[in-house]
């Protein structure tokens, strides 16, 4: 299958090519400046669980007609680039889903991704375990043994995984799209792996809003884990007790 | 006696022959272009080939009913009939997995399903069950024909049979432990999984039975067919039975309230697909044609309604499946949702002709091994009969 050409990359992935830096930022929660420290560690360490990378919506800060982080990863993983698939085959990682509550009338605009859960339900289902969980929470897809049986699309709660249903050319080298494998938001484990953060979120802060924040929920200094312990925030499906890396304020 | 090598034996080969070609056509042409030429999408993830693959592979196991209660129940006037129950078992299995495999992804990738597994994943379980089903029923019959490892008949029968209803555990744990679901994530896809497969194997098997005798002339007493058609009834009800739990207990939960009033009242061609084909012709028909007194005795008969319950099986898994994924995830109760990746909506689905025909394609797999088999390994019940029917005959 040598049209389906696949960087070795996914296998880099795995091994881990070193954890970085917690998201190196200057923050500000009202009033307050957090200062998350930046530990760069050195690129042949293997990835850490004492790490685990999150993220943060706040979605009064987002809003409805806002697609900076959609375009922002569709650019970076050279996503939209199908020929043949329909609407509904095409490859999201990421997309904003508008809500309307049905009696109060209040409506809620924000980004919804694969959630990096904990316990994830597409790694339990995985027959080859091609589906995989990196010590630093990240969920990932090893495309070199991805089947493409589906079940974990099936096993998904957050219908955060799209099939790639036709030949693709011109992937990015850090995302090796193919062919007949699954695929779905990486946290952008490339750049997060140098110490930049998620294109989403360099996005979003690029356009004023900083409705996403990134960094290291074991990190009691890091502006995330300072944030979900003071506020309020949850999970999309809280009930089923995923403990997702990416949570929400606001709703 | 053997079945015929005549021109209807050839000809029925040809034709099967013909489907499985088709069908390889179908894959090739779905793998060289992609899945975009499909009607499935990243919405409904499963489509007909799941739904072909998954009935032969529920049928497979209680295709081998008939040799467990000859075997492990001891029940004599079974035992004739255990060789092409048995052999239709791995006949069924091998094609559901055919098209199962076949519309992997990366189908060529299939040896990395052999050697990577994931203990965690039911997936994984089953492709060892699946596998370990096929050599069990392959050693089952083994011990059928050759007299020499006659005494180890009885173990390989009861094997076989406690694999099997771990097998069909596992097939319908596939979807009984997907919690992210609203129409699935019930244990009770265990178990009615079981039942579906004694009636969609028992169906078949009749037909089966009924097809071989009447093409090669030869008798089929009315005492064996009386009795199997009783019990068949019995498995319909007991779907029945399970179908009613579960679509009962999830309306007494008021969180499945919106996917049950989809599949039982607004779901269109799947609510249709519920009354009409699972219900009516795939369950209430066959069940008055098989005890009404003026059908239940009646060969004919009893053979429309094995098809029907053939058709209600097909209807039912199109249901579980294709509606089960119709229905969108609910990740925010209480709002209505909207996105560009189908959230919140009522997803369809319109099969293509490829799905189709690889689907066609694995029934065409089943029943050519089986009419091969039979010629080949003579497992017809006619020409054996004495020393299968009487364990102690020598
Ligand atoms: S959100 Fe879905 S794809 Fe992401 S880790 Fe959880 S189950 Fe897996
Ligand atoms: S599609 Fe790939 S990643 Fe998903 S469960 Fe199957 S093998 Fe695993």
């Amino acid at each position: 299958m040598s049209e389906h050409k696949q960087p070795d990359l996914a296998r880099r992935e795995l091994l881990g090519r070193g954890a970085a830096i917690a998201a190196a930022g200057v923050t500000l929660a009202p009033g307050v400046m957090l200062y998350g420290v930046a530990q760069a560690k050195p690129a042949d360490e293997p990835v850490s669980s004492k790490v685990r990378w999150g993220m943060l919506v706040d979605t009064t800060k987002c809003s409805s007609g806002c697609n900076a982080c959609v375009e922002a990863c569709d650019k970076e993983h050279g996503l939209g680039n199908e020929q043949h698939s329909r609407d509904g085959q095409r490859t999201q990682y990421i997309r904003k889903v508008e809500l309307r509550h049905k009696f109060t009338g209040a409506t809620h605009s924000l980004p919804v991704m694969c959630q990096h859960c904990e316990t994830p339900p597409c790694v339990d289902v995985c027959p080859t375990g091609a589906s995989f969980k990196r010590a630093d929470g990240i969920v990932l897809v090893d495309r070199h043994i991805c089947i493409g049986c589906r079940y974990c699309m099936m096993a998904c709660p957050y219908k955060a995984r799209s099939f790639v249903h036709e030949a693709l050319t011109d992937q990015r080298p850090h995302t090796p799209r193919g062919k007949g494998c699954v695929e779905s938001c990486t946290l952008c484990v490339h750049r997060v792996d140098e110490g930049r953060e998620p294109a989403c979120v360099e996005a979003c802060a690029a356009d004023g809003s900083r409705a996403i924040i990134f960094g290291d929920l074991n990190d009691p200094n890091s502006e995330i884990a300072q944030r979900v312990k003071t506020y309020a925030s949850s999970e999309i499906r809280a009930d089923l007790g995923l403990n997702t890396g990416v949570r929400y304020q606001g709703i | 006696m053997e079945i015929g090598g005549g021109k209807g034996f050839y000809g029925l080969l040809a034709l099967l022959g013909a489907v499985i070609v088709a069908g390889l056509g179908a894959f090739f042409y779905m793998e060289h272009t992609g899945h975009w030429v499909t009607g499935m999408d990243n919405q409904i993830v499963w489509g007909a080939p799941h739904v072909f693959a998954i009935f032969l592979i529920v049928a497979a196991s209680g295709a081998l009913n008939v040799a467990s209660i000859g075997t492990v129940f001891g029940k004599k006037m079974y035992q004739p009939l255990a060789r092409m129950s048995a052999l239709l078992a791995i006949a069924l299995l091998i094609g559901g997995l055919t098209v199962l495999v076949l519309d992997l992804g990366r189908p060529d990738r299939l040896i990395v399903a052999m050697t990577h597994y994931n203990f965690k994943s039911i997936f994984a379980w089953n492709i060892i069950l699946y596998n370990g089903f096929l050599a069990l029923v392959a050693v089952y019959i083994w011990t059928m024909l050759d007299p020499t490892v006659k005494k180890f008949y009885k173990m390989a029968g009861f094997a076989a049979f406690v694999w099997r209803l771990i097998l069909t555990t596992g097939t319908g744990s596939i979807f009984g432990w997907l919690v992210a679901r609203q129409a699935y994530d019930a244990a009770i896809f265990a178990p009615m999984f079981i039942v579906m497969s004694f009636s969609f194997g028992l169906a078949i098997f009749l037909l089966v039975t009924m097809a071989t005798y009447n093409w090669t002339n030869r008798p089929l007493g009315d005492a064996v067919i009386r009795r199997l058609k009783n019990l068949l009834g019995v498995f319909v009800a007991g779907v029945l039975f399970f179908v009613a739990v579960y679509h009962l207990s999830n309306l007494y939960a008021t969180e499945h309230h919106g996917v049950q009033a989809f599949i039982l009242r607004d779901g269109g061609v799947f609510t249709q697909a519920f009354w009409f084909g699972q219900i009516l012709l795939g369950s209430l028909l066959p069940l008055a044609l098989l005890y009404h007194p003026a059908t239940g005795g009646s060969r004919f008969w009893i053979g429309i309604a094995s098809a029907l319950i053939i058709v209600g099986g097909f209807a039912q898994l199109f249901v579980i499946l294709i509606g089960g994924q119709a229905y969108p995830l609910v990740m925010f109760p209480g709002y209505e949702v909207a996105s560009s990746f189908h959230d919140g909506v009522i997803n369809s689905y319109s099969p293509s002709l490829p799905e189709l025909v690889l689907g066609f394609s694995g029934i065409g797999v089943a029943m050519a091994m089986m009419v091969v088999g039979m010629k080949v390994l003579r497992l017809a019940p006619a020409s054996l009969a004495d020393e299968v029917a009487d364990p102690h005959h020598k």
